[in-house]
């Protein structure tokens, strides 16, 4: 699928395969027990962002240009040789589930066994997000509304615009329209 | 797309349905997977759904984009104030223990107003991302 998302050319088909290929992720970690990102990736990938996808073709075009360009040679052999790096960088990783991870070992044990007593919610991933690690999150709040600052800074916020044109000021002050 | 009658109707019955389990979502997180992340776009959802089948102008004529852009930084100035209130009360940023006496019904609280704030942060942000696609033109 996500050969056929970088191959297929009208922009639609493309949209929505990838919406179908967030839902599919949403199951992948529902069968993986994370149902806080399961929830996050149906909302966000498979419905807002599609819904802005979808936004954004209507205003372009529904049909990707085709460039003829040269093949570059170097940039393939780069990819590879970045690729192979990273390919050679997870065998040193812990096996899927191993209890001897480095991530199961630092602060893991104390949120899963102590958060319930020392937070009193049930939910430990809602302790987490929200109580130790609540500067991250705080983080997360100001990236999100800064990205909108952007989207507004670069296209406008929806908003009619009232003010009309008003000329180009001349030398000596004044405005050539009133 | 206002001239289908079914997508009318059923969107009708939907809506509410889609904004009161986003609120469910943002304040059953304690208990239940969620929070204010997907509270936010889950109710951002129904106004999108909304303007998809009555029109974007009256969605607008419901949530102007002004107060949309103002709740967007009022969600974060929410989180930052649940932080300083910590400073201000003894403790440290973020730290809501401060708050009351009970730990677990600080933090409680603490968690709540933040998620608050996420959740209005990110629904605003959400619908105001929808104005400004839909909102322009094509030219």
């Amino acid at each position: 699928m996500a050969i056929a998302i970088v191959r297929i050319r009208n922009l639609f088909a493309v949209t929505m395969l990838t919406g179908i290929y967030s839902l599919l992720a949403a199951s992948l970690f529902v069968l993986l027990d994370a149902p806080d990102v399961a929830l996050t990736e149906a909302a966000v990938g498979a419905g807002i962002a599609i819904i802005l996808m979808l936004g954004t073709l209507a205003l372009t075009t529904s049909e990707e240009k085709v460039h003829k360009k040269p093949q570059n040679l170097l940039a393939l052999v780069v990819v590879f040789i970045t690729g192979a790096g990273l390919i050679y960088g997870t065998l040193d990783m812990p096996h899927f589930g191993d209890p001897e991870a480095p991530a199961h070992q630092h602060v893991s044990p104390r949120y899963t066994q102590e958060s319930v007593d020392e937070i009193g919610i049930p939910n430990m991933v809602t302790s987490v997000l929200a109580s130790y690690r609540a500067l991250d999150t705080l983080g997360e709040a100001v990236v999100i509304f800064v990205a909108m600052v952007g989207v507004i800074m670069v296209i406008g916020g929806g908003v009619k615009r009232r003010w009309r044109d008003r000329g180009r000021v001349l030398p000596d002050g004044k405005r050539d329209k009133p | 797309m206002n001239q289908y009658t079914v997508l009318r109707v059923i969107a009708k019955i939907m809506i509410p349905v889609i904004l009161l389990y986003g609120l469910y979502i943002q304040f059953h997180g304690e208990y239940s997977p969620g929070g204010g992340f997907q509270a936010g776009i889950i109710f951002a959802a129904g106004f999108v759904i909304y303007s998809l089948i009555y029109g974007l102008e009256k969605v607008q004529q419901a949530v102007p984009p002004v107060a949309v852009h103002v709740l967007a930084a009022f969600g974060v100035f929410l989180f930052i104030a649940f932080g300083i209130a910590g400073m201000l009360m003894g403790g440290d940023f973020l730290q809501y223990r401060v708050f009351m006496e009970d730990n677990h019904a600080a933090e409680t609280l603490g968690i709540i107003g933040i998620e608050l704030g996420v959740g209005i942060t990110v629904a605003t942000v959400a619908i105001a991302l929808f104005y400004a696609f839909a909102g322009r033109e094509r030219d």
